[in-house]
């Protein structure tokens, strides 16, 4: 319901509009601890899933690459596992799949909430009670039940444990999409949008959408490490991630009969998974920090 | 009630605060000094950010921790320095000796507890009463500040209390220990203006009765004319001038002093003129009817599960005018008088249950959708608080040709050089367009807002209480710009307005406004000097003048039964009063 001459305007308005502060976010990024060490950890992350092939000593699959079971030692730093595969290899490549499974989950969750929220607390009447009421209904319902509901209808595998987590997820974030909606729209920068006779369009991508996204930035990046843990659950219980795959939460399930025989295929990956939902957890906090005005403004 | 000339009972000298710490400090406070004497109201006056209230709340150890530091500075009071006590000692000094009230009644009180609790809790902490003794003074406080039934109010929590009410239990907490000392923090300014006259003789009556030192805190120069004995000018957080409050108001020294007096509107100044004041050669004059609106009627229900319940609040009620081109009707009400809702609902931003709207004879109820937001090219809001109502995200620039776009004006190098045209228009720079509304003052914010409405060449303005977020000298700005475009430009304005003298600046005709009706209107000569119904005569009776020479009578008490609320019946050639 917009003029036609104004779409390329309203884009050329969308790219001015979530570009302001840039630099001064970065800085107070920096400055918050939590968010430099968060930073640096998932940094750390994104270095080792890029440079797998090159930094990882041997092939994380190939079996009887070293004895087996055998303990951390300078040649396998963090030991073997049973198949006498290097563990410290399966944990940097397996950092590819926490990553994928991170940034996918929380995509599907974050896209799909973002539009149900934007739509139901744009709309009000009843487009907004029908939808609220329907993510209401999935709410009530914990997460890992519908993820495995989803797990049911697709079947077992990594890919499918990714989607349904994000699946699962889509309530929690339509409902804070939504309540953010409720606030900005009771601004009156929005009412004098309005009062200047701005469209649908306009209103929702405009106005609501770069007020609503920083919120969501950080929710979303505290959600990455709740899709991890999530997915490292899935594959624990067999299933999220199958054999060989080199996925954190599936080589913690592996090493549980031989928990007192081999404790090293438990703790690094137990590790590896807790610095990296730290990490995220850090960064999250540290982003909200940056982006509270009355810490930017002054 | 004549102040001592004795020693004074606090001593201030110079107070220094900062914020913020190395390349980041920025001084709120610099080398202040003043005395406070028994028995005195002393009134610290200045704009925002002149420190007046940093200044202040320092002597209570109120500033944020970390955020502020008390760079230098003494407060000798009882022969102690306020600025270098523990915690501890300030707590036994705070809510005893010493005693505030806040701004916001809303917000100052503990939701969660009784009134009766929080009244004793000093009480009984510092005075060592029992809980009987307490809750006697407590009784009788709130029956000194005007409460009725006061055993009923000491179990009633602050939500069942009007804003009025509350600022009054504010006053008993504050005066129920007997202090030396009351620091008022523009106690009246969230306040209606009959109520602001009931609790500014509320407080001179309390002074007289416990001789209480009073630091009054204020920004609003009538205020001060009617309550101070001395005035401290402050500006960017330095003492500018000092002096008994006839010395201030009658021979100022500081050419500050004098632009701040100079700026503020005073009802009946323009008591003489017809119309407002005449700022362009050759202005354009009111036309042809623009505006007509007719029984408009609006309820606000509140929303069941799934349906409207019955009831809610009339926020309307048949209420209708005209409005010709190029000319400013004000809208004049206290809060909930419905003078907001009417705005909006011209403009449709809210539908209404009955009523008609036409502008240049186009019925705007039956519009769809997108034909309103067409018409909205003929009628522009500007809103009261410039901060909130324009995007922080979009720039400056973009913000000013937003109505442009949207109405497809212009685009590519004529919208870039509309948008600047707009900017110096309204007295910008043109390379302000880059900047973020956060990056802008309060005045050129509403300047931003101003020149955005313009950008339309609508032919209304709906202005919804636009200066009152603003500082006066940058009011009488403001208003002057909107004078200045109204007769160059023949905009026709709703005006809406609390504030009785800047509605006297500017309007031709006034609607005063009272629970959802219009209970008269007509010329501004008509309604302001010559006011029939009793509630428009209480409202002028109860602005504040800055003028020492004015003392006001008691207030008319009204009778909220008796007061005429029927149909418009017209007394005089266009004045119209309810029967």
């Amino acid at each position: 319901m917009i003029h036609s001459s104004s779409t390329a305007e309203l884009a050329d308005d969308l790219a001015t509009a979530s570009a302001p502060r840039k630099r001064s976010f970065w800085r107070a990024l920096l400055a918050s601890p939590s968010g430099l060490i968060g930073l640096v950890i998932v940094a750390v992350l994104i270095f080792a899933a890029l440079t797998a092939p090159v930094i990882a000593p041997y092939d994380p699959l190939r079996m009887a690459a070293g004895p087996r079971l055998d303990a951390p030692s300078t040649s396998y730093l963090m030991g073997t596992d049973d198949f006498g595969r290097d563990v410290l290899s399966r944990i940097i490549y397996g950092a590819r799949l926490t990553l994928q499974i991170g940034v996918i989950a929380v995509g599907i969750s974050l896209s799909c909430g973002l539009l149900l929220g934007l739509v139901a607390g744009y709309s009000s009447g009843w487009t907004e009670r029908v939808l609220m009421r329907l993510v209401d209904v999935l709410f009530s319902f914990t997460e890992i039940v519908i993820a495995l509901a989803c797990l049911a209808i697709f079947g077992v595998g990594l890919t499918n444990a990714m989607i349904a987590i994000g699946i699962a997820s889509i309530p929690f974030y339509a409902r804070v999409t939504h309540s953010v909606v409720l606030v900005e729209k009771g601004k009156p920068y929005f009412e004098a949008a309005v009062a200047a006779g701005a469209g649908h369009l306009r209103l929702i991508f405009l106005h609501l959408l770069p007020n609503v996204v920083p919120t969501l930035i950080v929710i979303g990046t505290l959600g990455v490490s709740t899709a991890i843990l999530a997915a490292a659950g899935l594959s624990f219980l067999g299933l999220g991630a199958q054999p060989p795959q080199p996925e954190w939460g599936f080589m913690l399930s592996s090493s549980r009969d031989l928990i007192s025989r081999a404790p090293w295929m438990m703790i690094f990956p137990g590790l590896a998974i807790a610095t990296t939902v730290l990490g995220f957890n850090l960064l999250g906090d540290g982003i909200r920090e940056a982006l509270d005005p009355r810490q930017t403004d002054r | 009630m004549t102040p001592d000339t004795d020693a004074p009972l606090l001593s201030v000298r110079d107070l220094t605060i900062s914020f913020g710490k190395g390349r980041h400090r920025n001084v709120a406070v610099k080398d202040l000094s003043y005395d406070l004497r028994a028995g005195e109201t002393l009134a610290i006056v200045g704009e925002s950010g002149s420190g007046k209230s940093v200044s202040s709340m320092a002597l209570l150890g109120l500033l944020p921790r970390g955020a502020a530091t008390i760079e230098a500075g003494t407060a000798r009071f009882d022969g102690r320095d306020l600025l270098h006590l523990s915690d501890e000692q300030l707590r036994g000094i705070r809510g005893d000796r010493v005693t505030m009230i806040f701004q916001e009644p809303m917000t100052s009180l503990t939701p969660v507890l009784r009134i009766g609790q929080q009244l004793t809790e000093a009480l009984i902490e510092h005075k060592g009463m029992s809980r009987s003794q307490a809750a006697a003074r407590g009784r009788e406080m709130l029956t000194l500040v005007g409460l009725d039934d006061a055993p009923r109010r000491m179990k009633q929590f602050p939500h069942e209390l009007s804003g009025g009410m509350r600022q009054r239990v504010m006053i008993a907490m504050a005066m129920a220990s007997d202090p030396a000392i009351l620091l008022a923090d523009e106690p009246t300014t969230a306040l209606d203006v009959t109520v602001q006259a009931q609790i500014l003789d509320l407080m001179r009556d309390l002074k007289a009765r416990f001789g209480t030192s009073i630091i009054l805190i204020t920004h609003d120069m009538g205020v001060v004319a009617e309550m101070a004995d001395r005035v401290v000018v402050m500006r960017k957080g330095r003492k500018i001038e000092e002096g008994t409050v006839r010395e201030i108001f009658e021979t100022p020294q500081q050419d500050y002093t004098k632009a701040l007096l100079a700026a503020v509107p005073r009802l009946g100044a323009h008591a003489a003129a017809a119309e407002p004041r005449q700022v362009v050669d050759g202005p354009s004059r009111p036309g042809a009817r623009l505006l007509h609106t007719h029984g408009m009627s609006k309820t606000f229900r509140e929303r069941g599960l799934f349906a409207a319940k019955a009831g809610g609040t009339a926020a309307m009620q048949d209420v209708g005018f005209d409005l010709a081109a190029g000319e400013t009707l004000a809208l004049v009400g206290e809060s909930g008088s419905g003078k907001s809702t009417t705005g909006r609902a011209v403009l449709r931003l809210l539908e209404l249950d009955q009523g008609v709207i036409e502008i240049g004879g186009t019925d705007m109820r039956r519009l769809s959708g997108g034909a309103v937001r067409k018409a909205r090219r003929e009628m522009q809001m500007i809103f009261q608080d410039p901060f909130a109502s324009l995007n922080p995200r979009l720039s400056a620039g973009r913000l000013v040709a937003e109505p442009m776009v949207i109405h497809g004006l212009a685009k590519g190098r004529e919208l870039q050089d509309r948008t600047e045209q707009l900017f110096t228009r309204v007295g910008l720079e043109a390379d302000h367009m880059r900047r973020f509304p956060h990056e802008f003052s309060g005045g050129q914010r509403q300047r931003l807002s101003i020149a955005r409405a313009l950008s339309v060449n609508p032919k209304l303005i709906v202005a919804d209480e636009p200066t009152s977020a603003l500082d006066v000298s940058v009011q009488a700005q403001v208003l002057e710009l909107m004078l200045e475009l109204q007769q160059s430009l023949g905009l026709a304005y709703l005006f809406i307005s609390h504030d009785m003298a800047v509605v006297e600046e500017v309007a031709h005709r006034v609607a005063v406004m009272r629970r959802g009706r219009i209970v008269e209107i007509g010329p501004r000569q008509a309604v302001l000097n010559d006011p029939r119904h009793p509630y428009t005569r209480a409202l002028l009776a109860a602005v504040p003048v800055p003028d020492l020479t004015r003392t006001r009578g008691t207030l008319p008490t009204l009778d909220a039964s008796t007061l005429p609320t029927g149909p418009l019946t017209e007394i005089a050639p266009q004045h119209m009063v309810a029967s």
